[in-house]
């Protein structure tokens, strides 16, 4: 009997010859993250044990970047005991300044390699899956178990295999992909599964696509997303890491709980309406629905491409007088090449914000957190009730090139009814 | 474990955003985060829910963020048990880990009109509704998850572990 791709890694961490969906087992893990929200948890779990030291310092990573730089006094001591707690053990750490959003700073530091264990204190952990890695969210406590044993228990979960045929629109992007996909199948469609994501359409999809599909499968509750390793993963690879990896590769006759195919030709930029990533419409049906507020970036949109597809559409062009757009750099080195391309002045010169690297507005942090009635347009990746501020605001859920037209029109707009500058 | 308690009952999908909103977590501290738990579905939740109470929900309770404040939130809020028809997982997992009582059962919780009162056995894996009288067999614990249950949560059993690893001193 042949096994998935995620079938493999679980056997090899567990160093078994073969697992099944359904079975329990400890596998060692490669990496082991935790975010100044989760980190104190973890860090106060971790002291029950009496360890003094972690399994590994390096491989475990403690990244600030929910609520810094420090919102208050409250976050600021959050962050202190994280800080102290990285520095003692000597794990590694990104400071603000070197860092950025989590699931940004880690790709790009080619700490997350293909057919690896990845585990984090934050449910887009599962990013990783676009290296064609076993990678999931955890809670603190989890996350504190591995920091001491170097090891988790996991449950293989069944491959559902979602195959993207057709030809992609040359502006359809990953979140569009994703978000119809969850449109499709609901916010449980792959409940404690691993979500498969294969086809022609992927096979040229761009590694920043399939990151943003990866990191949106815990929003259709799956356990993970992995996409098989290719050419383009050794490229990517090649240019973020020295380090030695091993791919993983589904059998032909590997085992699907199900195979979903969709195809790909027809689709339009998507929107997801208040209050479930899975409410999902073309852009182009919502008509005059008015917005206030436009945020660019997190875990799922905050890359370089991101903001490359945003400034294609804000050049030359002006935000809506009145919208607050706000852009945020996924890390420091985002922020860097945004600068050096020039894409920070047509932000600036277009009437938005280019602020310092956070997920800040993605949870209601700060940074943009909605009053009572307002409306959004986020390439974040959770529009529940409250998410992003009061709980009568609302959130819709669009890729960059949605955001950026709705930023001009003050209104949920196709970027397909604008025109689009040459960079 | 047996647990009696009446209930409030929540729909499908309740996702850790409207069980604990982020702009409370900058604290650990177990009480701060049971004053606003549940505040963004059922404002006013925390101040009438009653040491002992349960929680009846739909599908995928728990779905979203991976914040184990969430738990420990409904936990400190005085709720002794949850039964849903099923549960995000990484939520699934927070509450086994720190000791929260959790039981899946769809057809308790399709027939449950809130304020019933229900009688819970982890042990013996049952629920029963004392208005109805209806008995329900409740799935039970893998053996695996029935252990970190029994060693009183995931670091007690981790803690057990490294010092039989000889990593700390008995």
């Amino acid at each position: 009997m042949g096994m998935t791709m995620t079938e493999k890694i679980l056997a090899r961490a567990s160093g078994r010859e073969t697992v099944e969906p359904g079975e329990i087992v400890e596998v060692a893990v490669d990496l082991v993250m935790t975010n100044d929200i989760t980190a104190p948890l973890s860090i106060r779990e971790f002291k029950k044990t009496g360890l003094e030291r972690v399994f590994d310092p390096k491989k475990v990573v403690l990244v600030p970047d929910h609520f810094v730089p420090a919102k208050d006094i409250k976050s600021a001591e959050q962050a202190k005991i994280m800080r102290e707690f990285a520095h003692e053990q000597g794990t590694i750490y990104f400071e603000v300044g070197r860092a950025g959003i989590e699931h940004v700073v880690l790709p790009e530091n080619g700490l997350t390699l293909p057919g690896q264990v990845i585990i984090g204190a934050d449910s887009h952990s599962c990013t990783y899956g676009a290296f064609n890695a076993f990678s999931t969210g955890m809670g603190s406590t989890d996350i504190a178990a591995a920091m001491a044993l170097g090891t988790t228990w996991v449950r293989v979960p069944p491959s559902i295999k979602y195959v993207y045929k057709g030809t992609l629109p040359e502006d359809i992007g990953g979140k569009d992909l994703i978000l119809h996909t969850i449109g499709l199948i609901g916010v449980d469609g792959a409940l404690s599964a691993a979500m498969e994501f294969t086809g022609p359409v992927i096979d040229k999809l761009s590694i920043d696509d399939r990151i943003e599909m990866a990191n949106m499968a815990i929003e259709a509750g799956a356990k993970t997303g992995i996409f098989p390793f290719d050419e383009l993963t050794r490229e990517w690879m090649a240019q973020y890491s020295d380090n030695p990896y091993e791919p993983v590769f589904s059998d032909d006759d590997a085992t699907y709980q199900e195979v979903i195919e969709i195809d790909v030709t027809d689709l339009r930029p998507v929107v997801a309406l208040p209050h479930l990533p899975s409410n999902t419409h073309a852009a182009a049906d919502i008509h005059d629905m008015t917005i206030q507020q436009v945020v660019i970036g997190s875990c799922t949109n905050g890359r370089i491409s991101d903001l490359r597809e945003v400034a294609a559409i804000l050049k030359g062009q002006q935000v809506h007088p009145e919208i607050r757009c706000i852009i945020i750099p996924g890390s420091q080195e985002v922020a860097k090449q945004a600068t050096r391309e020039g894409l920070t002045d047509i932000f600036l010169d277009a009437g938005a914000i280019f602020s310092t690297s956070t997920c800040g507005p993605c949870l209601g942090g700060y940074m943009g957190v909605l009053a009572e009635g307002e409306r959004c347009v986020s390439t974040t990746n959770r529009n529940f009730r409250g998410r992003m501020g009061h709980r009568n605001a609302e959130i819709i859920l669009a890729g960059p090139r949605v955001a950026a037209a709705s930023a001009i029109a003050g209104k949920v707009a196709d970027p397909r009814a604008l025109p689009v500058a040459a960079i | 474990m047996r647990f009696q308690g009446k209930n409030w009952k929540f729909p499908d999908d309740v996702d850790t955003d409207v069980i604990i909103p982020a702009r409370y977590l900058m604290t650990t501290d177990a009480d701060e985060l049971a004053e606003h738990v549940m505040e963004d579905i059922d404002p006013g939740f925390s101040k009438k829910v009653q040491k002992g109470d349960i929680i009846v929900a739909g599908n995928n309770f728990g779905c979203g963020s991976s914040r184990e404040h969430a738990p420990i939130a409904i936990k400190a809020a005085g709720v002794s048990c949850i039964i849903a028809k099923s549960y995000a997982r990484i939520f699934y997992r927070n509450a086994i880990n720190i000791g929260l009582p959790i039981v899946e059962c769809p057809e308790a919780v399709d027939d449950a009109e809130e304020g019933d009162e229900f009688e819970i056995d982890t042990d013996e894996g049952w629920v029963r509704n004392t208005r109805t009288g209806k008995s329900y067999e409740v799935k039970p614990f893998d053996p695996f998850i029935q252990d970190i249950i029994a060693a009183g949560g995931l670091m007690e059993a981790v803690a057990k572990r490294v010092r039989e690893q000889g990593r700390v001193a008995e």
